[in-house]
């Protein structure tokens, strides 16, 4: 049997974006990881300013530079070139995964290969073969008062990225409080999917079927609801 | 006193075969790109190599791979955007990988400048990274040891130095820079300025000279973004 994995109605990654965004409050501290999670800046709502910290050394880094105008010392964590706000600030290191580790963070947000339901992430590396790679991945799980994840519902092959266990290498165990998917918005809580928020065109059993752990709920299941992109 | 030293071929001249090095910089970010070629030029064999990467293109730490100076890089992401050097060397079993988080990475670093031999991280714990390492439980939680990194000799690059060897640095080209001049036995810093002392303003200094060892100035540094963009290779 093959599963519906709902590819109709499922929200772009702007959209996944967007919505992780609006759960960003004003002033936070905020590191987004390279690549899909960088999309996260673009959509913070009007009157709210994140405070983006980049692990190489900046808080409060902007935009990327017209082509030309780079300086090759100032670049964010994917080694893209950036530009700094007013109220920036440079740090070394040791000080940089302190603010990682110590808990000074607000929010990670996070790409993932899976999440498991007690908050296992692996988004590291899918297997042995090649050169492994890890960067900041395994610090950034840990410390920062929310650790969230954004991501499609079900893999492109229309395998299972919430499950109960994770089969790739694990980054952080129990580390992740929150998922966006193109789906739906659902807590860690107590090791279990609590869905929060799904997209109104689908059921609750749909949204199951494309689960590979028991999703449960606390209350109301909200509608899912995000401005085309 | 004065800590100058004349060019970056005097400055490389003490880095001997199976030395353990650590070259500052985050990809290009401040990154010693003339330090490295002068190193290049000096070819000691079977160097231990501590960076977060593992080279770019045919330049810098890549061009030291490709000269076969390099027996072991330890980094946390031997990735970039043209890993061919390490990539090539790595999977045909002639180059060895010491893997470390990120963050695990700096602070192993800061603790061998500071004197201290091991400590307990979050960061790997439950994770193939943390195998065969020692688990400790605080406070209810767990947390994997590890033990500080400590090198023969560290080349990094700031931007203005004095006689006394006191830097600064410019912007995020800071990064692992002031660690490394902490954890080496010999430091050596190319800046593009060097200064008498009294003319940088001790607020601002950001290494101070008791962690650097000498100073080469190197007026206009390369950056290695720029020279991977123009296609360069160093041989």
């Amino acid at each position: 049997m093959t599963i519906d994995t709902r590819e109709d109605i499922k929200l772009s990654n702007a959209q996944i974006a967007w919505r992780a965004a609006q759960d960003i409050a004003d002033g936070a501290y905020v590191n987004l990881g390279i690549g899909f999670p960088e999309m996260v800046a673009q959509y913070q709502p009007p009157g709210r300013q994140a405070i983006f910290h980049t692990e190489n050394g900046i808080l409060n880094f902007g935009e990327a530079p017209k082509e030309g105008e780079e300086d090759w010392d100032l670049i964010n964590a994917g080694k893209k070139a950036v530009t700094l706000k007013p109220g920036a600030a440079f740090f070394h290191h040791a000080d940089s995964f302190a603010m990682v580790r110590g808990g000074h963070l607000d929010v990670a947000i996070l790409g993932a290969y899976q999440v498991a339901q007690n908050g296992d992430l692996a988004n590291w590396r899918v297997g042995s073969k090649g050169v492994p790679a890890v960067g900041g991945a395994m610090d950034l799980v840990h410390g920062a008062k929310q650790v969230f994840v954004i991501t499609e519902h079900v893999s492109k092959k229309g395998e299972f990225k919430l499950l109960d266990k994770c089969t790739f290498p694990l980054t952080g165990v129990g580390c992740i409080t929150r998922v966006y998917t193109s789906h739906a918005v659902i807590d860690i809580k107590g090791g279990r999917f609590v869905v929060c928020e799904k997209l109104a065109a689908m059921t609750m059993d749909e949204l199951q079927a494309m689960t590979g752990a028991p999703l449960h709920t606390d209350g109301p299941v909200a509608d899912l609801v995000v401005p085309q992109l | 006193m004065d800590k100058t030293i004349k060019s970056a071929a005097e400055a490389v001249a003490e880095i001997f075969d199976g030395a353990t090095v650590m070259i500052g910089g985050f990809g290009g970010s401040g990154a010693p790109i003339e330090l490295i070629h002068a190193l290049i030029d000096k070819r000691p064999k079977n160097l231990t190599v501590i960076n977060n990467n593992a080279g770019n293109g045919r330049i810098g730490i890549a061009a030291m791979i490709d000269a076969g100076l390099v027996k072991k890089m330890i980094c946390s992401f031997p990735r970039s955007s043209d890993p061919r050097a390490f990539t090539d060397r790595y999977l045909a079993g002639e180059i060895e990988l010491e893997l470390v988080p990120q963050g695990t990475l700096a602070e192993r670093i800061r603790a061998g400048g500071a004197g201290i031999p091991a400590f307990y991280t979050p960061t790997g714990y439950g994770t193939e990274l943390a195998e065969g390492k020692v688990i400790a439980e605080f406070d209810g939680r767990s947390y994997v040891q590890e033990r500080w990194l400590k090198a023969d000799f560290a080349i990094v690059k700031a931007h203005i130095g004095d006689l006394h060897g006191n830097l600064t640095y410019s912007k995020a080209g800071r990064n692992f820079n002031p660690l490394m001049c902490m954890a080496a036995k010999k430091s050596i810093a190319q800046v593009s300025q060097i200064v008498t002392p009294g003319e940088i303003d001790p607020e601002i200094i950001i290494t101070p000279g008791i962690f650097v060892d000498g100073v080469v100035e190197i007026a206009n540094p390369q950056q290695e973004e720029a020279l991977i963009r123009a296609g360069a290779a160093y041989k």
